[in-house]
């Protein structure tokens, strides 16, 4: 076209006498307005800790001043202190108990719930609605549940002439009452998206699959589950960012103990940042949480991704 | 492989709606059948009636003397192509024609064998290998055929498959269906709303109007001597001239007469007829254009449609109702001129007030 406008003089001509018109993919400053309400929170309240977290795990710093430059004194610091590798196996076996646990429970209550029912809508609601309350109201409902000789789980025990397991004080349990709180709390999440996925499938796809023979089991695993794998990883990344996050149910049902054994990083970073002012220090363990989340999702998609391109 | 197919009083409820109403049809071995109708006649749930994706309220359907109205629908040996295709998207074309055939326990070297042979017959051996979303629409439609080509079923069913196709494409899947059928002489059961896929693919067209079946017949039968006036305003294009006429029933033959006095001579016998109000009908190609006052009608010329080897011409009568005519492709006729309207006879068509349709006798 250029060289045709080019090489033709009456072309030209019309190209020089026509008003400009205006190019509606150039870019208009004004524009940043729309962006820059989001673009001043994400950088106070985002960027800016983040870096400034960065700097001070690389200081000597507690509530009066930044101190100084330790370099990576801190880090060193942290990877002598047992209660922190303490906390850091504890957090990853929380992750552990409870991803996968969220993600197939949800995953099951979804295809059990994804259909036009009365009852099934009722059961949605019910299993959604205990991640609106709060943390406090979910510990001090299972600390009833687990309160040891008068508690819900001790009462059903002694109907039988048992003893129900100590899942707060027993050492080897007392993560586990954590999941249990924990996944209790956080099932809605997980169903309703697998919920949303599964509503997305087309049905003459499954119709397509009744007719080529094609039974229940079948249907699940090669239609279905192939169908919301994106969900799938999706949930799984979505629940490790969070669940390595475990701060509320560890410090109001267990404190950390028994024996730091249900500390997890963030109650040691609490500990260290804010009840014996470390910043320098708790910041570095924030960084190491920062990068542990980092690289779990970024495994986790990257190996999803890979085993679903060669399929 | 191929099917009779025999549908016996079937009917079919949706909560207090009735879709199918006591229906019967008889579907021959090796026969391409076509369910032609307007949208919410029953047509396609009929069709997922017989693939088993819909319960039989009442009635049953067998194939070849065996009831299957009861089995699921992988047991019944049919195939289905969907209008959306309904491919597997997460598969590549191959697993997506193997998945039927793994199911049932088919030899890995019995599904390759079949794939390849249908791959072939589609000239889609080099899609094989990549999935439907990297497919244009036309060969998603190839993949759906060959899905089912593949489980060599007693019979195909066809839900509206080419209607996601553009205008050029439909008509080239249009006649490679009709060659697949003369290769594969099974039985085809084809649904659509459009009467020209209907007509030229069809031995049969069923039409279906409103829970029921208007008529059954070659598509030859239903377009020359449509049983009702649905059949006759549904099918050909454009749609039948409809007047409404008054009879002179005096003669052998049976005279209508339209409100502005036009008298057109009829060959139907009128013995065959009883008193009441009818409406006549002709086709647009059996309406010529003669010089004014020669023709049995004068009009003054509407609108001009040229479609290259012939022109369709509307025409005004009198009394303000609009005939279409035909006339050759280079006609002179311009908009606003005064013609003559000639109506054939032996090829005009009466419709009493329940629609039933009465022909000119058989020559």
């Amino acid at each position: 076209m250029a060289d045709r406008l080019a090489m033709s003089p009456t072309a030209t001509l019309a190209v020089g006498v026509r008003a400009p018109t205006a190019d509606i993919y150039a870019p208009q400053w004004r524009n940043f307005i729309f962006v820059a309400p989001f673009l001043f929170f994400f950088t106070t309240l985002l960027l800016f800790p983040l870096l400034w977290g960065m700097w001070l795990s690389f200081h000597k710093a507690d509530t009066f001043s930044s101190g100084n430059f330790v370099g990576l004194g801190n880090y060193a610091r942290l990877y002598h202190d047992k209660v922190f590798l303490q906390s850091i196996w504890n957090t990853f076996y929380f992750v552990l108990l409870t991803v996968p646990t969220l993600a197939l429970i949800g995953l099951f209550l979804a295809l059990c719930l994804n259909r036009r029912t009365r009852t099934a809508a009722v059961l949605r609601t019910l299993f959604f609605s205990s991640s609106v309350l709060s943390v406090t109201i979910v510990t001090l409902i299972w600390r009833i549940v687990f309160i040891p000789n008068v508690g819900l789980l001790s009462t059903i025990y002694g109907w039988f002439g048992a003893t129900a397991p100590a899942f707060i004080s027993d050492p080897s349990l007392a993560m586990v009452g954590i999941a249990i709180a924990t996944i209790w709390w956080c099932i809605g999440l997980p169903m309703m998206l697998f919920l949303s996925a599964l509503q997305q499938i087309p049905q003459d796809i499954y119709e397509a699959a009744a007719l080529d023979n094609a039974n229940r089991w079948q249907t699940l695993r090669s239609i279905t589950l192939p169908s919301i794998k994106r969900t799938f990883i999706l949930v799984i990344i979505i629940q490790i960012v969070l669940q390595f996050q475990l701060f509320g149910q560890a410090w109001l049902m267990t404190r950390g103990g028994p024996n730091n054994l249900t500390k997890p990083i963030v109650l040691y970073i609490y500990d260290t940042a804010f009840r014996r002012w470390d910043l320098g220090l708790g910041a570095a363990a924030s960084e190491i949480l920062f990068i542990l989340i980092l690289v779990a999702a970024m495994a986790q998609y990257l190996v999803t991704r890979s085993r679903g391109d060669q399929a | 492989m191929t099917a009779d197919i025999e549908i016996r009083n079937v009917s079919k409820q949706f909560g207090a709606m009735m879709v199918l109403d006591h229906l019967s049809l008889s579907i021959r071995a090796r026969e391409f059948i076509v369910f032609l109708g307007p949208s919410g006649c029953g047509k396609s749930t009929l069709l997922r009636m017989i693939a088993g994706l819909e319960a039989v309220d009442s009635g049953e359907i067998a194939i070849n003397n065996e009831r299957i109205d009861h089995l699921p629908p992988g047991k019944r040996g049919i195939a289905m192509v969907f209008q959306s295709y309904a491919l597997y998207p997460h598969m590549t074309v191959r697993d997506n024609m193997a998945f039927g055939l793994a199911n049932i326990g088919v030899p890995g070297k019995v599904i390759e064998a079949r794939i390849n042979e249908a791959a072939r017959i589609l000239e889609m051996p080099h899609l094989l290998d990549r999935k439907p979303g990297q497919l244009s629409g036309g060969q998603r439609q190839r993949v759906a055929i060959g899905r089912a080509i593949v489980k060599e079923p007693k019979a195909f069913l066809f839900d509206e498959p080419l209607s996601n196709l553009d205008a050029a494409l439909r008509t080239r899947t249009r006649i490679e269906l009709a060659q697949l059928h003369q290769r594969l002489q099974s039985t085809m059961i084809f649904v659509t709303h459009d009467q020209v896929e209907a007509m030229t693919l069809a031995d049969r067209i069923v039409v279906m109007n409103n829970r029921k079946i208007d008529q059954i017949g070659t598509p030859m039968e239903i377009y020359e001597r449509p049983a009702t006036k649905f059949v006759a305003g549904f099918v050909g294009a454009p749609a039948m001239n409809f007047v409404d006429a008054t009879l002179d029933r005096s003669g052998e033959n049976a005279t209508a007469r339209f409100a502005d006095g036009v008298s057109v001579q009829t060959e139907i016998a009128s013995s065959q007829l009883t008193d009441g109000n009818y409406t006549f009908g002709i086709r647009s190609e059996d309406v010529r254009i003669v010089a004014a006052g020669q023709g049995n009608a004068d009009g003054v010329v509407d609108v001009l449609e040229r479609l290259g080897e012939r022109t369709l011409i509307y025409a005004r009568l009198g009394d303000g109702q609009q005939i279409v005519g035909s006339d050759s492709g280079n006609s002179r006729v311009a908009v606003g001129d005064r013609i003559g309207l000639a109506f054939d006879g032996q090829k005009s068509h009466l419709f009493n007030e329940t629609g039933r349709a009465w022909h000119a006798r058989e020559a």
